[in-house]
């Protein structure tokens, strides 16, 4: 236990000095000491400081688990307080709030003698559990101690989640209890009426109790009844209970060592933190997933930017990212080729030739490999110690323009300043690219540290000053006396602060207000004054003498924020580099100019609401109070203000804004973060008045975020735009196919992101979340009113788009899993017809999902998001995330998953049936909050698909043969009270009773339900179908339940009654009939259990020899051992006496068979009758590999295992998927034509739209190389909707504008595949070029505001997005997507059969399959998505049921 | 049969755990997973597929196997040759119906009566005779554990001060009961000899042997006298009180023979040893195979019971038998099991039958994967 140096500040204590103490004797109010290294032992305020800065560098690792450090500082009266604080001298009341779990908050203030009163924040308290670094010593008052502290109240232990099958195991106890009273009652009213024959004449075997009275028949029934109760006890599976968290344990660990999640790059492979939900892995139906971080790799890096209207590419950094990709790929390959024989000796290269090699990467193929590796696994160790420097963030690739630029300004600054000359001669351009890197590299929370010690910040002093944080500092910093006491040097300037000081202990302060009205006759800061300072400090040339004393290269950034250190590692690629931060002043590096150090005056920080965060700083060269803005494009652009005049100024700034806009609306279609950049110079004056109210906002005790955010607001305005940012988060590796195998398997994925509309579509896009055939509903509303007709009028559409969808399963993606589409409970809404997934995506952002939460809306917001495939909700918060998905688990009834890895995503993972945290590079948070933490999101396949398969249905046998066990034991003693007088005699011996669950039928079942794989993880991944057996409960279901017990009954019939007539009126005496029964209901038992046993392993066989023969050799030796002792059994010598019997023999062999042969025979029939899926799965595993290969292949190309019974194929047409689908061909048919009708009606008549056809447009002449023609039609057809809340009069099936024509999509289909030689390369180039055009067209255009400019750019590349991906090469899959939405009725049989013939005994396999086309032409260019169904797939099988398609029969 | 599928353990991903710690990665821990088979859940597995083809080998060779065992079980029991005659006295025309009628615990004058019977059929090698009992709850859960093993077992205190267990036949008139409980107390009492009447009306006494009845184990283990080897049984069970229900103390069970006498005895230790079912039999006597072998056991011919009918069965509804058997080696008289074995084994046949039409009607389809597309 750590020590702490608690001293309490009574005067009465004669040695004034601080005293060791236990943590546990820490008390609120006493002083504590504590020394670098140390851990807090209570919520501490910071009063004293050794560090000159006085601050304390913090590491919260224990409480968030983010290893970078974080400064607090020393409470702002004690500040000046130069001397040592002196406890004995404290005498201030300090009031603050209660204590409370919010770790981000902490209000409260202090009043010292004097009157003066400081606001006391989260910054001032060092929180319990945290470490002190780099600080020598500091001093702080005790505020919360033991579990009032923050992080104890933070500490409400581990939610406690039960599984869904354990809910569901919890009812069958339940009926497990009823069954238990009822034969209880039954032996009781039996004994009653036992004894009530008798009568008077009490036969002498009938006992009377000890003390002699003769019970009434009544009264020994009701005694009889709790005796049973004990007897039959054994019914309640108590032993399931820690059965099932051993088992659960054993998963556990099995999950932890899955070498498939274990991610080497990090060196971190899966934690399971919640140890009792595993099964429920396997049951996920809906998957809400976090986008940054999550599905991208939190990887921020610098893509390409804009500056004053000039769009500079980044073509070479582009070409670099590109490569990387190229490295992994080739290495993979490399890896997947070479096996094991990966020539290791040369990764021992330093990053820095491993970077060049991966520049080069014209190199050979093994340094290639060698060099990536090692640069992969040097990015692992580097990111241990900070995070967000991966190379590949790291070293950007400088554009050539711009460095040019970026020189020449420099250089003319220079020479300008150099000559005292203005700087505002410079154009204005210039000033603008200078003044960007200067934001990029100046306006962040970036801390530099030097890789030597990493821990030890970069002291670069030139002048000492804090941040303004009172009146009368900055009253001080403005006086001039002040600036020339500043100007001398950097070691005065210290002293000039202690000279400030003098020591004050008593803390006295002149009043904040008269001291403010002094400033306007005082402060007259000379422009060349502040521009002496700046250089005296640091002359150029010292920078230039030295290059070697702190090369850029080698100094760390720790960021809080990926995008900080992506931005401020792109600046450095310019030669702006930031050398040095601190509280007071940001140092940095550039061109020419050498360090310039930047008074910083505030920083606003950035906070969700604002989206934005500001740094006030003087600027060195011009010495203006400057605001540098850094935010969300929506956010700045709107807070930029053009010169009101019409002057050529005006007139540029309006085009940069213009420029900008479009650079904005392409970054975004790429894909990419945008963050604008803006400045805005001050005068000394508003500024005053600035602080002025901010200061007060700061001190307020009563709503002061909310001032705060005011006073924020009443800086950042009137910016001045300088550029913008492109910052690329790369998808992480494999999740398309993660998502895709996913969805696969039934999944419904959601993905709830805080980022905006476009990037979240764009990365739907880029991840497979949303298809170019997709149709998209975008929901944007004002109000809840426009809310409400939006939903209905989407609900409209689905129905009328998907009119027959409702009992049409033809029309769900994957309609040979129909029934697992219709979502079995019953919707509590009024919709009672099972919902169908279509291909629709639905987009909603934050303010209308805030509507759509309400609870007027819920229901019909379910109701549209559930029909469609997937949901992308923007802007969303942290709130609201949880919000969906507790509306989703809450009203659908559905088990849900959510994934995510930062602190927004907490929330969201702990409302969610299971909550997964990706441990990436945003802190812990989501890791600590979550059930499992992964490294990748690619890890969520296997677990999900493999470990949750395995959990469940391991676990799901498990609990039903123990229900059947018990059930089966119990029941042996049950019949016997048949033959005793119902008296609660027992012909089992009581320690057989005890055992028999404990010792003699405990490990192989336990082996089994840790060991047993129904599928091999490889077919399972191949065939995600596989995992709706899980979701679907098809394992455990209630009659499943009531079926082993019948079972159960039926067996122990069966144990009872061979023994009973073998022996019946024979000698036979009470054990001696026992023990044979025991044996072989311990036979049956075990030999049922190898039934369920699909896979065995010597560790099965090992157990199940172990049981028996411990059930031997415990009798043996009990029988044998006293033959006194084991009242009132008395077995003595009974086992012997039973081995040398024949007849104990016969029963041992008969009675198993005869118990288990109807089981044995349903599940031989039923699997070859009606095989489930996992059975199929199961043959698929024991084909030879490469037979089964060819099968997945082709499953995986777009087909599905059909399940379907071979019995029903000899049947006649009267199935139930024939009979209604006469009907549904009818309606569809009509439904047909009546989309075509006003498909007919002139384009146009919606704003929808114009976009739909200027995305054709442009995608036309952007497809120079396809065949336009083609490519527009194929366009067409693919429709895409926004329903914006302005065009709410239209109906919303009239939004069908062109009906395509099933021609048409055969044609499109066939005449892409002859086009489809064009890369997909250009189609995303041609999508993203499309994309920029419609933004521009519509912001340009309409006037429209904001929110529906970004809507229409959204819509308008999504479209872009979708042709793309159509035209290119997925001609079959627009064709075939076509068909979907417009020729269901066709009824031509078209389909790919293909049969595996499985030789019964071995012998060779071999697959044939046959195929039946008549329309179109499919086979090379066949989307790799085997969602891609012909509509007319399902009445087709339906053909193909009715036709016997044994290959016999051909 | 079953097909089998081994997956071997695919050691193919060669990574050494520490190959990895390779330049700056030396000192960093690596926390990769061993690439063990167990650990990777790649243990090499039998994976049994339950369909019609592969089960269906099993139920032809289970067929196969029960019917000829089954019969051979069936011929055994057959071949047993067994003798009931019920004597409880029920009729009017029972010669024990005035024994039946009169009879209880309390009577002291005893009651005989001659059961005439006749065998068709010569009994060969050793005769066993038993006496049954129906209706009779030995097993009841009271009554099963009133007793005490320790008094039994020749222990002294246990003699002086008999277990809790054996309430309310613990103790009377203050004195400790030997045996105590309710099993000793209701000691099969009734004494049987079997005549039988030669063709010229004499009636020869056929010797029954009352040793070698009961369990050995229970005979020289768990039975014993107190007082060891002391012969003078009434000394040694001086001071205790006979059970309520008894004529004659412990130690007058069998006053001829000191080894069959007091807790030995073997009636008695037959007796404590309590039946699984209601209706039971218990062996009485041996009759042993005549010496010279050429005359059997039992020859055909009249014969005639006698029974000194002590014990009341009535009050219960109970009936009392006399059972004649030979025995084989599976024991007494039963066709049951023979009659189970053929059953199963014809069942399984006719299922095997059943899976083998499926097999040949579904199974090449069962086994193939369709897929559609």
């Amino acid at each position: 236990m750590d020590n702490c140096p608690p001293v309490r500040s009574s005067p009465s204590r004669p040695e004034h000095q601080y005293v060791e103490r236990f943590w546990k004797e820490a008390r609120v109010g006493d002083f504590i000491r504590l020394r670098c290294n140390e851990i807090l032992p209570a919520d501490v305020l910071l009063l004293s400081s050794s560090d000159p800065d006085r601050l304390v560098h913090i590491e919260t690792a224990t409480l968030d688990g983010e290893t970078n450090l974080k400064q607090r500082q020393v409470v702002r009266s004690f500040l000046d307080l130069d001397c040592d604080f002196d406890p004995s001298k404290y005498n201030s009341i300090i009031e603050c709030e209660k204590p409370n779990n919010d770790l981000a908050r902490f209000r409260g203030y202090i009043t010292h003698r004097s009157g003066r009163r400081d606001g006391l924040y989260k910054d001032n308290l060092l929180l319990r559990g945290c470490t002190i670094r780099n600080t020598e010593e500091c001093v702080g008052i005790v505020i919360y101690a033991g579990h009032e502290t923050k992080a104890m109240l933070n500490n409400n232990g581990p939610r406690y989640k039960r599984s869904k099958l354990e809910r569901q195991m919890n009812v069958d106890v339940g009926w497990c209890v009823i069954i238990l009273l009822a034969m209880c009652l039954f032996s009781a009213i039996g004994h009653g009426l036992w004894m009530y024959q008798y009568g008077d004449k009490r036969p002498v075997f009938d006992v009377l109790s000890p003390e002699g009275a003769d019970l009434s028949p009544v009264l020994s029934a009701v005694y009889l009844f709790l005796t049973m109760i004990i007897v039959f006890q054994v019914l309640i599976p108590i032993s399931l209970f820690v059965s099932i968290e051993i088992v659960k344990i054993c998963q556990v660990y099995f999950i932890h060592q899955d070498q498939d999640l274990y991610d080497e790059e990090t060196d971190s492979h899966l934690q399971c933190r919640a140890l009792n939900i595993t099964e429920d892995l396997g049951q996920m139906q809906y998957i809400f997933s976090d986008k940054t971080g999550t599905l991208t790799e939190n990887k921020m890096v610098f893509r390409r930017c804009t500056v004053a209207g000039v769009e500079y590419s980044h073509d070479a950094n582009a070409r670099r990212l590109a490569m990387y990709q190229d490295l992994v790929d080739s290495e993979e390959e490399d890896c997947t080729s070479h096996g094991g024989t990966l020539p290791r000796r040369d990764s021992v290269t330093s990053h820095q030739s491993a970077a060049k090699v991966v520049l080069r990467s014209q190199s050979t193929k093994s340094h290639r490999r060698t060099g990536s590796r090692a640069e992969a696994k040097r990015a692992s160790i580097l990111s241990k110690h900070t995070a967000f420097s991966s190379p590949m963030e790291k070293d950007i690739t400088p554009d050539p323009q711009l460095l040019d630029k970026v020189n020449h300004c420099s250089s003319q600054m220079t020479f300008k300043t150099f000559h005292s000359q203005s700087l505002s001669q410079l154009p204005s351009d210039l000033t603008d690219i200078i003044d960007f890197f200067i934001a990029l590299t100046i306006c962040n929370t970036v801390v530099v540290s030097s890789p030597n010690q990493p821990r030890q910040k970069v002291r670069m002093r030139f002048g000492l000053k804090s941040p303004v944080k009172t009146i009368e500092d900055f009253i001080k910093r403005f006086t001039p006396s002040r600036l020339t006491s500043n100007s001398n040097s950097s070691s005065s300037s210290s002293l000039n602060r202690s000279s400030h000081r003098e020591c004050s202990s008593v803390l006295s302060s002149p009043s904040a207000e008269s001291t403010l009205t002094k400033l306007d006759e005082e402060h007259h800061p000379g422009g060349p004054g502040g521009l002496e300072h700046a250089f005296s400090s640091v002359p150029p040339h010292t920078t230039e003498g030295k290059p070697g004393a702190l090369e850029e290269g080698e100094l760390r950034y720790e960021a809080e924020s990926p995008d900080e250190a992506a931005l401020v590692y792109a600046a450095r690629a310019y030669k702006c580099c930031l050398v040095g931060r601190l509280p007071d002043q940001v140092t940095v590096e550039l061109p020419h100019l050498g360090k310039l150090s930047f008074e910083l005056l505030h920083t606003l920080g950035f906070d969700s609401t604002r989206k934005r965060m500001s740094v006030v700083v003087r600027h060195p060269l011009t010495d203006q109070i400057t605001v540098y803005t850094k935010g969300a494009d929506s956010v700045i652009m709107d807070l930029i203000t053009l010169p009101p005049t019409d002057d050529s100024k005006g007139r540029r700034q309006r085009k940069i804004l213009y420029k900008t806009q479009n650079d904005l609306n392409l970054y975004a279609a790429d894909g990419l973060r945008t963050l604008c950049i803006a400045n805005k110079v001050i005068t000394k004056e508003e500024y005053a008045v600035w602080l002025r109210h901010h200061l007060e906002a700061e001190t307020a005790i009563q709503g002061r975020e909310e001032l705060l955010f005011q006073s924020a607001l009443r800086l950042e305005t009137n910016l001045h735009l300088l550029g913008a940012t492109g910052i690329e988060d790369r998808l992480q590796d494999g999740v398309p196919e993660t998502i895709a195998s996913l969805r696969k398997a039934g999944l419904q994925i959601w993905v709830l992101t805080g980022d905006k509309q476009e990037t979240a579509i764009n990365i739907a896009y880029a991840c497979k979340l949303l298809e170019p055939e997709d149709e998209i509903i975008t929901l944007n509303a004002d109000s809840q009113e426009a809310m409400a007709v939006l939903l209905e009028e989407s609900l409209h559409y689905i129905q009328a788009k998907f009119l027959c969808s409702s009992s049409n399963p033809s029309r769900s993606f994957q309609n040979d899993y129909a029934p697992a589409y219709s979502f079995r409970p019953p919707p509590p809404s009024s919709q009672a017809q099972p919902f169908l997934v279509h291909r629709l995506g639905l987009v909603i952002d934050g303010r209308t999902l805030a509507y759509a939460l309400d609870s007027s809306l819920d229901e019909k917001f379910l109701a549209v998001a559930r029909s469609c495939r997937s949901v992308l909700c923007c802007r969303s918060t942290p709130l609201q995330k949880s919000m969906v998905v507790k509306l989703v688990r809450n009203k659908l009834k559905v088990m849900t998953l959510a994934i995510g890895d930062g602190a927004n995503d907490v929330s969201m993972i702990q409302v969610a049936d299971v909550g997964v945290g990706i441990s990436g590079q945003e802190g812990m948070q989501a890791v600590m909050a979550s059930d499992f933490a992964l490294p990748r999101f690619r890890n969520l396949q296997k677990l999900l698909l493999v470990h949750g398969h395995w959990c469940y249905s391991r676990l799901a046998n498990m609990i039903l043969y123990f229900f059947y066990k018990n059930a089966m034991f119990v029941a042996l003693i049950f019949w016997y009270q048949f033959y005793c007088g119902f008296s609660g005699s027992a012909m089992i011996d009581q320690w057989y009773l005890v055992f028999f669950n404990l010792m003699f039928s405990a490990f192989p079942q336990l082996i089994t339900g840790t060991l047993d794989k129904d599928v091999s993880s490889e077919t399972l991944q191949e065939l995600p179908q596989l995992y709706m057996n899980g979701q679907n409960s098809e394992e455990y279901k209630p009659y499943m339940f009531w079926m082993n017990m019948i079972d159960a009954f039926y067996q122990s019939l069966v144990c009872f009654f061979i023994p009973y007539c073998a022996y019946a009126d024979s000698e036979v005496d009470l054990l001696t009939w026992g023990t044979p029964i025991t044996t072989l209901s311990l036979f049956t038992i075990l030999i049922h259990l190898g039934m369920e046993t699909k896979t065995w392993t010597w560790m099965n066989w090992l157990s199940i020899s172990f049981s028996v023969g411990l059930f031997f050799t415990v009798a043996l030796c009990y029988n044998a051992s006293c033959p006194t002792c084991y009242s009132p059994s008395n077995p003595y010598w009974t086992m012997q006496r039973l081995l040398g019997e024949p007849l104990f023999y016969l029963l041992c062999v008969v009675t198993p068979v005869a118990a288990l042969l109807p089981r044995y025979f349903c599940r031989a029939c039923q699997s070859s009758l009606f095989p489930t899926p996992v059975q199929v799965g199961r043959q698929l595993d024991k084909l030879p590999s490469d037979t089964r290969r060819n099968i997945l292949s082709r499953v995986q190309a777009g087909s599905l295992l059909s399940l379907r019974p071979p019995f029903l194929s000899s049947l006649s047409f009267t199935g139930p998927f024939p009979k209604d689908y006469s009907h549904r061909a009818t309606s569809t048919q009509n439904q047909h034509s009546f989309t075509r009708g006003p498909a007919k009606s002139p384009e146009g008549r919606l704003d929808l739209s114009l976009q739909r056809d200027e995305t054709g447009k442009a995608q036309g002449k952007g497809w120079g190389s396809g065949s336009p023609g083609d490519t527009k039609r194929s366009l067409e057809e693919d429709d895409q909707y926004t329903l914006a809340s302005t065009e709410m009069d239209t109906l919303p099936y009239t939004k069908v504008k062109e009906a395509p024509q099933p021609e048409a999509g055969a044609g499109a289909g066939a005449g892409a595949g002859a086009g489809a030689g064009a890369g997909a390369g250009a189609g995303a180039g041609a999508g993203a070029g499309a994309g920029a055009g419609a933004g521009a067209g519509s912001t340009a255009g309409a006037g429209a505001g904001a929110g529906a400019g970004a809507g229409a750019g959204a819509g308008a590349g999504a479209g872009a997005g979708a042709g793309a991906g159509a035209g290119a090469g997925a001609g079959a899959g627009a064709g075939a997507a076509t068909l979907l939405l417009a020729t269901p009725s066709l009824a031509t049989p078209q389909s790919e059969t293909i049969h595996l013939t499985l030789p019964p005994a071995g012998g060779s396999q071999s697959a044939a399959y046959r195929r039946n086309y008549e329309n179109y032409d499919t086979t090379p260019h066949r989307p790799p998505d085997h969602r891609l169904l012909p509509p007319t797939d399902r009445p087709d099988h339906a053909h193909n049921q009715a036709t016997p398609t044994c290959p016999k029969e051909h | 049969m079953m097909a089998s599928n081994y997956n071997a353990s695919k050691e193919e991903d060669g990574h050494q755990p520490g190959a990895m710690g390779h330049g700056g990665a030396g000192t960093v821990k690596n926390k990769k997973p061993d690439n063990t088979a167990f650990k990777q859940q790649r243990l090499p597995a039998w994976q049994p597929i339950l369909t019609a083809g592969t089960v269906l080998p099993a139920f032809f060779v289970i067929g196969l196997i029960f019917i000829p065992i089954g019969i051979g079980l069936f011929v055994t029991s057959n071949n047993i040759k067994e003798l009931e005659i019920d004597y409880t006295g029920v009729d009017m025309s029972s010669p024990c119906y005035n024994c039946s009628q009169s009879y209880s615990w309390n009577s002291t004058k005893p009651c005989t009566c001659s059961v005439p019977f006749s065998l068709d059929q010569p009994f060969e090698s050793n005769v066993f005779m038993y006496y049954g009992l129906s209706n009779f709850y030995q097993n009841h859960r009271r009554y099963v554990k009133s007793r005490d093993d320790s008094q039994l077992n020749g222990d002294k205190t246990s003699l002086k001060s008999p277990s809790k267990e054996c309430e309310p036949y613990r103790t009377s008139d203050n004195k400790p009961i030997a045996p105590c409980g309710a099993i000793a107390n209701s000691l099969f009492n009734d004494t049987l000899e079997l005549y039988y009447i030669d063709p010229n009306g004499s009636r020869t006494a056929i010797p029954l042997v009352k040793k070698g009845i009961a369990w050995w184990t229970d005979k020289h283990v768990k039975f014993r006298n107190p007082g060891g080897n002391n012969d003078n049984l009434t000394v040694v069970f001086q001071g205790t009180s006979k059970p309520v229900n008894w004529r004659k103390p412990v130690y007058e069970l069998d006053p001829l023979d000191p080894d069959n006498n007091g807790f030995i005895n073997e009636d008695f230790i037959v007796w404590m040893r309590t039946a699984a079912l209601p209706t039971f039999r218990k062996l009485y006597r041996i009759i042993h195979k005549k010496p010279n072998n050429m005359t059997p056991t039992l020859p055909r011919g009249e014969y005639i019971l006698e029974v000194t009918y002590n014990y009341p069965v009535r009050s219960f509804e109970g009936r009392k038998r006399i059972i004649l058997s030979t025995i084989s080696w599976m024991g007494g008289k039963n066709p049951f099991l023979g009659i189970a074995y053929i059953t199963v084994g014809s069942v399984c046949f006719f299922l095997g039958i059943i899976l083998l039409i499926i097999h040949h009607k579904y199974g090449n389809r069962n086994n193939s994967a369709e897929i559609h597309s």
